[in-house]
């Protein structure tokens, strides 16, 4: 049964929320699938597996699973009837769950809230298929309509609108893009020429995946960033074996040969910790009379030094190197020439 | 191994309720259900029923509670409503379930991902193979990493009026906030609780990243019901951006500040540019950064903010011992 039940997770993406998650997942699909199986006798194991996004093991465990479920008493009689050993699919005595379960009202309210916000974002999707998945959807959902509208996602963004439409044009005609692109932690703007890959939004910005010819790699474009945009007259396709990767939680890893850099952090400067990748965080020694809260030591590996030296200065004395001892000196002489060269005005 | 026998528990439970046309009463259930005899006592099988009740819920099974003699006895019973319990017919398209899928996915690193891919799976009973021929490649996503979202989403949606710590932006203060939940709503980036303020006796927003506390519920009902009106989003965001109308005056060295530049539409080699802005503390943080690539010529509060940060840059780094 172990085995089975690890896979069991397998559709529920990937945050398993709760304790349990796995089991409230799986009791939906059982509860989904029993009825699509019962008008659908004889049908190929195959066939079930890919409507439910399963593999075939996973479907023949679920079966194995309503085989021994049934009604008080659970003699044999009692129990439903599941039999696939041809490679078809045959159920019986299912008849207290033959109907397809409702909707759950945060389940729903998921839905109405997603599709709500990609109305927001228009001319993003094909807008009868929208508009009618919506009207339908309210029709199935119940109380959960009145929630969903206490639940709002806002992800108009800094994007300039003639960019947005640009870009969008690019990858509906699969043009390239000639892109002026400012890259913030370099502080400089470059010209480069892009193949779209996907459009992607994410905590209320817009990013291009794109095939970047000038790094001839993947590159991920935050569109508030992009100075200007223009198609260009040319194919727009990006190598056949470019995958653009999931925008999770990191756009880059850094490389482990990098050097490392410890930084003590107090809690203003917290959202550092959920904005770079860290080797580790934990609580830093440093406490100082009237500051509120603990501080955190963490330590994360550094490609540019400059970047670096941004990051702190701007942080100013929220954030301290704590080693290489060289960088925390080069740090007291950069605030050092920077007051000087502000004095030079004021006189 | 335990989750697979959650799920056969469970799914017992359900069909043992559905079965029926009587009411059942707890120790009817624990007999009916053979998994639960592995609870070795009346406190464990308590407790184990509790949570699967809950679950069956959140799951939207239509579980409702009564008493199985109404003129003898006070001990609850439980069934399960089935004229409530069908998914309604709805035909969807092809094209629609492939858009009810982009939109479940908006919630694929986000603390509802559960809940939106059970929906897209009980979906799949209706029989519809979902095309996504009509997608154009534009994936929303948002996340939801502050803590307090489970409990703040949870209040919202059952309207119940909570309190948390709240420290507050503008002076740092901590204090204890009793709120009525209105709507919670995602804005550049950062998730808000909009709601009414009992202490203050008004309409407030709240960064759910500020909230310094765990969630509890005072267990009052809501007093002040939700104005019909009320636009969450544009509360929110004006609170979030504030028009630009003052101006920073910056002097520039080589091609330093691109940011800068751009915000100013100046050309990339300007030595000077007029920076419009609303908030002080964060443009001081900008131009902080820059070093000795930037002076401010105006304002003076700026001028002033960015030296700040910069003798505190100079008073944390300047003495080996103060790094450790």
């Amino acid at each position: 049964m172990s085995p089975a039940a690890r896979a069991s997770g397998r559709i529920a993406g990937p945050a398993a929320t709760a304790p349990g998650a796995g089991a409230a997942d799986r009791l939906s699909r059982l509860l989904a699938m029993v009825p699509w199986l019962l008008e659908r006798q004889g049908v190929a194991l195959e066939e079930a597996a890919r409507h439910f996004d399963v593999s075939t093991d996973q479907l023949v465990t679920d079966l194995e699973l309503l085989f021994v479920c049934g009604t008080p008493g659970h003699m044999p009689g009692d129990l439903i009837e599941a039999e696939w050993e041809s490679g078809r699919v045959y159920l019986g005595n299912a008849d207290a769950i033959a109907r397809p379960l409702r909707l759950g009202q945060d389940e729903a309210l998921a839905l109405l809230v997603g599709l709500r916000t990609l109305a927001d974002l228009q001319g993003v999707e094909d807008s009868a298929a929208l508009e009618g998945a919506l009207a339908k959807l309210s029709a199935a959902a119940g109380d959960a309509v009145a929630a969903a509208s206490s639940v709002q996602l806002d992800l108009a963004t800094g994007a300039d609108t003639g960019v947005l439409a640009t870009v969008r044009g690019a990858l509906r005609r699969t043009r390239r893009l000639r892109l002026r692109y400012l890259t913030a932690a370099r502080d400089e703007t470059t010209d480069r020429d892009v193949d779209p890959v996907r459009l992607d939004s994410r905590d209320g910005h817009f990013y291009l995946q794109a095939w970047c010819h000038r790094a001839q790699d993947v590159r991920s474009f935050r569109l508030d960033r992009v100075v200007t945009a223009r198609e260009l007259d040319e194919d727009g396709t990006p190598p056949a074996d470019v995958l653009a990767p999931e925008l999770d939680d990191r756009l880059f890893v850094p490389g482990q040969d990098l050097p490392l850099v410890v930084l003590d952090l107090a809690p203003s400067a917290r959202w550092v910790v959920d904005s770079y990748p860290l080797e580790d965080v934990a609580p830093s020694p440093r406490a100082r009379a009237g500051q509120e809260g603990p501080w955190l030591r963490v330590r994360l590996r550094v490609a540019d030094d400059a970047w670096l030296r941004r990051l702190v200065l701007r942080l100013g004395g929220a954030a301290v190197v704590v080693s290489p001892p060289g960088l925390a000196g080069e740090l007291a002489s950069a605030a050092r020439a920077a007051l000087a060269h502000a004095a030079r005005v004021e006189q | 191994m335990a989750a697979a026998q959650r799920t056969e528990r469970l799914l017992n439970l359900v069909i043992a309720l559905l079965s029926t046309r009587r009411w059942l009463q707890k120790a009817q259930i624990r007999q009916a259900v053979p998994q639960y005899a592995e609870a070795r006592s009346d406190e464990a099988f308590d407790r184990m029923f509790e949570r699967d009740k809950e679950e069956l819920r959140d799951l939207g099974v239509p579980l409702v509670t009564g008493a199985a003699d109404a003129w003898f006895d006070d001990e609850p019973a439980y069934r399960v409503d089935r004229e409530a319990w069908e998914l309604p017919a709805i035909d969807v398209t092809p094209a629609e379930l492939a858009v009810l899928g982009l939109a479940a996915r908006v919630w694929q690193q986000a603390s509802l991902a559960g809940p939106a891919s059970r929906a897209l799976v009980k979906l799949r009973a209706l029989g519809v193979e979902p095309d996504d021929a009509s997608l154009v490649g534009v994936e929303p996503r948002v996340r939801t990493a502050e803590p307090a979202f489970g409990p703040l989403y949870a209040a919202t949606r059952d309207k119940a009026p909570v309190a948390f710590a709240y420290r507050t932006g503008s002076t740092g203060e901590t204090a204890r906030r009793t709120v009525e939940p209105w709507a919670i709503t995602s804005c550049y980036g950062r998730w808000y609780l909009v709601g009414y303020d009992l202490d203050r006796r008004a309409p407030r927003v709240f960064r759910l990243d500020r909230v310094a506390s765990g969630i509890t519920r005072t267990g009052a009902g809501a007093t002040e019901p939700v104005p019909a009106d009320l636009d969450a989003r544009a509360l929110v965001r004006g609170r979030t951006s504030a028009p630009a109308e003052r101006t920073a005056s910056l002097a520039l060295t080589g091609s330093a500040g691109a940011a800068l530049r751009l915000r100013a539409g100046a050309p990339a080699d300007a030595q000077q540019v007029e920076v419009p802005f609303a908030d002080v503390e964060e443009l001081a943080d900008e131009v902080a950064g820059l070093g000795a690539d930037v002076r401010v010529l105006a304002p003076p509060d700026l001028a002033e903010a960015v030296v700040a940060r910069w003798r505190a840059v100079l008073a944390a780094h300047a003495a080996p011992g103060a790094a450790s």
